[in-house]
């Protein structure tokens, strides 16, 4: 239903084909500064909805690492990461969705999680039980639409 | 005693870190019941490699849970130590003995000592025992008792009361020697990146110690404060259920309270806290 109207709006603005194509996580195409040119999910993001992703526990917990001024309300920030104030100015949209689709590629050996990726891990889990997962259900930690979200809210953060 | 000389200072300091985001671990001292000093900072053991310093969780909590470390009154682990310290008297099993029946009363002082170097080599195991291994071994081989579950409240209280019995020994844990494989085991456990946050031990407790993950303080992650009376859960945490806290915190798969993996791993931790006192049971948040 969401997707529906955000899909027409997406058809509105844009112009653009009203199925969206979203990008599985094995296909994204990266380019060596790791940076991501289109949209994961086909769709522009909603900034709005990107700044809940970022300080939401439960969705990105962004802020249990990063803090940003815009979110002054978002209690305990942590700082393993730099202060997003400004990102915009540091990077272009394609890097910002590249850094949060797989930082891996940006920053060699980053502690900051992979959030698009459904590969690779050593003993994953299933989610924050403990247990183990078939390795064929892995999840990718937020959705191309929620990265989406979060680069929109993103490039609003200029000094 | 240079430390003295800086209290005044050191009070200054803590106040303005509760009242700021300053996270730097406190400049503090422990004294136990005014009478117990507890190395909570000491020059780095030489295997380690990225840490000059090795530091106690204690220089990481706030004032308020600090200080229920400084008194026993305080300090709610200490009903644990109370419990097990009646156990130890208590005769169980087909052999129809107690604990003291082999190592003396509380009072004689043979346990001083013990907590400080476990996890140890045992030679007729052939295998590196955890405190909670010999004790278990002890029960059922010299007194024809049950085995206690690996952290259950049983075991934690002698663990408590084995802690308390060394408290301010210094941790000294043998790495080389037959111990030597577990040791490099637990190294590369500490060093894997597990789970679908792809974290080791070493990026929260090596590379961002002091650091804020959203409201956690990050110390180094050390275990000679163990076991840990946590008022998150008002009880005794052991240490393998600590690692199995943090382990599932990268949503990966556990590795199982006394499992090889997590002896591994405890004593190469151990041994990274070689020079802090032992300070169990302790109190953290
Ligand atoms: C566990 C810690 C951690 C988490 C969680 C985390 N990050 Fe990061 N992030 C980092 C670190 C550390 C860096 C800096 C890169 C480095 O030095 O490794 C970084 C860098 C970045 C940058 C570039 C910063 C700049 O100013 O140049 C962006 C953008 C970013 N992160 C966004 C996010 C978003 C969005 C999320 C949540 C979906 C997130 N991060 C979650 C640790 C984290
Ligand atoms: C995502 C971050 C993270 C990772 C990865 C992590 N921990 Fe922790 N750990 C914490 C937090 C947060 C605490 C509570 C605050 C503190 O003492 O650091 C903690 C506490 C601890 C403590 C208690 C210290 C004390 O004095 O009370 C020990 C021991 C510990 N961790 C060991 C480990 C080991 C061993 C690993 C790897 C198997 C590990 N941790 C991985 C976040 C982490």
């Amino acid at each position: 239903m969401k997707r529906a109207i955000s899909a027409a709006i997406a058809a509105t603005i844009l112009a653009a084909p009203a199925i969206a194509e979203t990008v599985a996580p094995g296909d994204v195409a990266y380019d060596e500064a790791g940076a991501v040119a289109a949209s994961l999910s086909g769709m522009p993001g909603n900034a709005e909805e990107g700044a809940k992703v970022f300080g939401s526990k439960s969705i990105g917990n962004c802020v249990s690492c990063h803090e940003v001024t815009a979110l002054a309300d978002v209690p305990f920030p942590g700082n393993v990461g730099p202060s997003l104030d400004g990102v915009a100015d540091r990077w272009s949209e394609g890097e910002i969705r590249g850094i949060v689709a797989n930082a891996k590629n940006t920053y060699d050996g980053t502690i900051m999680p992979s959030f698009y990726k459904v590969e690779g891990f050593i003993r994953p889990g299933d989610a924050y039980t403990g247990k183990g997962i078939a390795l064929d259900k892995i999840e990718p930690l937020l959705t191309a639409q929620q990265i989406e979200d979060l680069v929109a809210f993103l490039v609003t953060l200029k000094e | 005693m240079k430390f003295k000389a800086m209290t005044a200072l050191s009070l200054t300091l803590a106040v303005a870190a509760a009242g700021s985001a300053n996270a730097d671990p406190v400049e503090d001292e422990l004294i136990v019941n005014g009478e117990t000093e507890i190395v909570t900072k000491t020059a780095a053991p030489a295997h380690m490699e990225n840490i000059d310093e090795v530091m106690s969780g204690w220089l990481f909590r706030e004032n308020d849970t600090r200080d229920m470390q400084r008194d026993d009154f305080d300090n709610p682990g200490m009903l644990a130590v109370e419990a097990a310290m009646e156990t130890w008297d208590e005769v169980e099993g087909t052999a129809g003995k107690a604990c003291s029946d082999c190592h003396g009363t509380l009072d004689d002082d043979q346990m001083v000592g013990i907590r400080a170097v476990y996890p140890k080599w045992n030679e007729n195991a052939g295998e590196v025992w955890t405190l909670e291994m010999a004790i278990n071994s002890c029960r059922t081989e010299q007194m024809g008792a049950e085995a206690w579950g690996y952290t259950g409240t049983e075991m934690t209280n002698m663990s408590a009361l084995m802690s308390y019995a060394s408290r301010g020994v210094p941790v000294n844990v043998a790495i080389d020697g037959p111990a030597q494989p577990t040791w490099e085991q637990g190294k590369e456990l500490y060093y894997t990146r597990t789970g679908q946050l792809e974290l080791s031990c070493a990026n929260c407790h090596e590379d961002n110690y002091g650091n804020m993950i959203r409201a956690d303080h990050l110390s180094q992650g050390q275990i000679n404060a163990f076991p840990a009376y946590r008022l998150k859960n008002a009880k005794l945490n052991s240490v393998h259920d600590r690692f199995k806290g943090c382990v599932r915190d990268t949503r990966a798969e556990t590795y199982s309270p006394g499992s090889p993996e997590f002896v591994a791993l405890e004593l190469y931790v151990a041994s990274r806290g070689n020079g802090l006192s032992v300070e169990g049971p302790s109190v953290r948040n």
